[in-house]
């Protein structure tokens, strides 16, 4: 875009163009400052909408993973259709909206911010209800049928990531020996294989509206992939997903044993708990990596931020889960 | 040279500074930016003090894990500890090896975040 009023007008044009003569653009807002994607709320009339697009209207996707924001329209979409909770998608911006690659949603109320959803009062039937129905979702999910979804997602199964991500932790040339005991014992421990289905990929407190009454929508779509459903199970008990609940596997709020009784239910399955340890290795592993990744814009100077210096020392947080995983899986 | 005020002093008094006068006059993104720095500091002033014995501490475990000459940098310890495991000639079961990494995560970790849940898990 080239300047704001030029922007506002683009917003006001698209507005119409969605919403005809039910609503005409009375406030917007941008809601995140993420660096991957933007986050605005639009309203006008009774019409409350979410427009997510890509940063300046550029796209340019986080990281070589991400599948763009068409893709990730397309297979909220394809999950609303299989009954996961998901945001409506209103409208795939094109070339004649002039605001780059995004879409607009229906905008759910909610809290996706894990501190208030772990500890306050207000969520403390959510917090009941929140491992069952994310195994729920997780399930409906991983059933959904593979062969119509966007052909920009990759195929990544564990041995992949283990490949994908020690290719980057070595490019830094910072041994760290927690990191190689951990690849080591991961390659000598791989489970056996299980039937490619469709991955969220980023499935955590963050990416999940959550309201009174439990979970609300699944967001953030763009990390998608096909690969193994124990990472979306596992991920969202990494440790640095609990948020300091740490006697709460999932997500600080839930017991596995929750959420697996819901997935398996559903999904015909007999996952257990033990099936879920070498994905969350995985799991606090690639967050590490991603941690350095992230000290890495500090190094190099493409980011002079502090909150960029300091995430490197986050890294270690991940270090001595792993070292805590490492033991129990010797005990 | 003098000492006065040390470098620990210094940076207690910019981490005063910014909790104390410039954070509660900043918002959103920048009063965020605050609080991490401030964190920052303190990491600062946690390292200044307990990274000495620390480090002297993982050199001694490294140089026995590893059979190696005692005037290799630490660096070089580490590095030959990553080669080794790489390998495969080091493992899990290698009698030591866990204990020491253990034991050095957790001086890492009291540095960098002592309240991180993970550091409470290892302790227990």
């Amino acid at each position: 875009m080239g300047n704001n009023s030029d922007f506002e007008t683009a917003l006001r044009t698209l507005f119409t163009r969605v919403f005809g003569d039910t609503g005409s653009l009375e406030a917007f807002k941008r809601l995140s400052g993420g660096a991957s994607q933007e986050t605005w709320a639009l309203s006008g009339g009774e019409q409350s909408v979410i427009l997510r697009r890509a940063p300046g209207g550029t796209s340019m996707a986080r990281s070589s993973a991400a599948i763009g924001l068409p893709a990730e329209a397309k297979l909220i979409q394809a999950a609303g259709a299989a009954g996961v909770p998901v945001p409506s998608v209103l409208h795939v911006l094109d070339e004649r909206d002039g605001l780059g690659d995004g879409f607009l949603m229906s905008r759910i109320l909610g809290e996706t911010i894990a501190r208030p959803i772990l500890r306050d009062d207000a969520f403390s039937n959510a917090r009941a209800q929140l491992a069952e129905q994310c195994g729920i979702a997780l399930a409906a999910i991983h059933a959904i049928p593979t062969d119509g979804l966007p052909p920009e997602l990759a195929v990544s199964d564990g041995l992949a990531q283990i490949a994908q991500y020690e290719e980057i932790y070595r490019g830094f040339e910072a041994p760290r020996p927690v990191f190689e005991l951990t690849l080591q014992w991961l390659k000598s421990n791989l489970p056996e294989s299980m039937p490619s289905v469709l991955v969220h990929g980023d499935f955590r407190l963050g990416n999940l509206m959550v309201d009174e009454t439990g979970l609300a929508a699944v967001l953030d779509w763009e990390l998608a992939h096909l690969g193994d459903r124990r990472e979306d199970i596992a991920w969202v008990c990494v440790n640095s997903w609990r948020f300091g609940q740490s006697e709460n596997r999932v997500g600080g709020f839930g017991q596995i044993e929750t959420l697996l009784d819901a997935y398996n239910q559903k999904s015909g399955l007999s996952l257990t708990p033990r099936d879920i340890d070498w994905w969350e290795m995985l799991g606090s592993l690639k967050w590490g990596i991603m941690c350095m990744i992230m000290y890495e814009a500090f190094r190099s100077g493409a980011d002079a931020s502090v909150e960029r210096a300091a995430i490197g020392r986050r890294v270690s947080e991940t270090e001595i889960d792993l070292i805590n995983l490492l033991e129990a899986a010797h005990a | 040279m003098h000492d006065q005020p040390s470098v620990a002093e210094l940076v207690q008094a910019v981490k005063n500074f910014i909790d104390e006068t410039a954070g509660p006059n900043l918002s959103g993104h920048a009063a965020f930016h605050a609080r991490v720095a401030s964190n920052a500091l303190a990491t600062v002033l946690r390292d200044l003090e307990q990274r000495p014995v620390a480090e002297s501490e993982e050199r001694k475990r490294l140089i026995t894990l590893l059979g190696a000459d005692d005037a290799a940098t630490t660096e070089a310890l580490n590095q030959m500890l990553s080669e080794q495991i790489q390998s495969g000639a080091m493992n899990t079961e290698t009698a030591g090896l866990l204990a020491h990494l253990k034991a050095t995560t957790m001086a890492q970790v009291e540095i960098d975040q002592p309240r991180y849940s993970g550091l409470k898990t290892a302790k227990s």
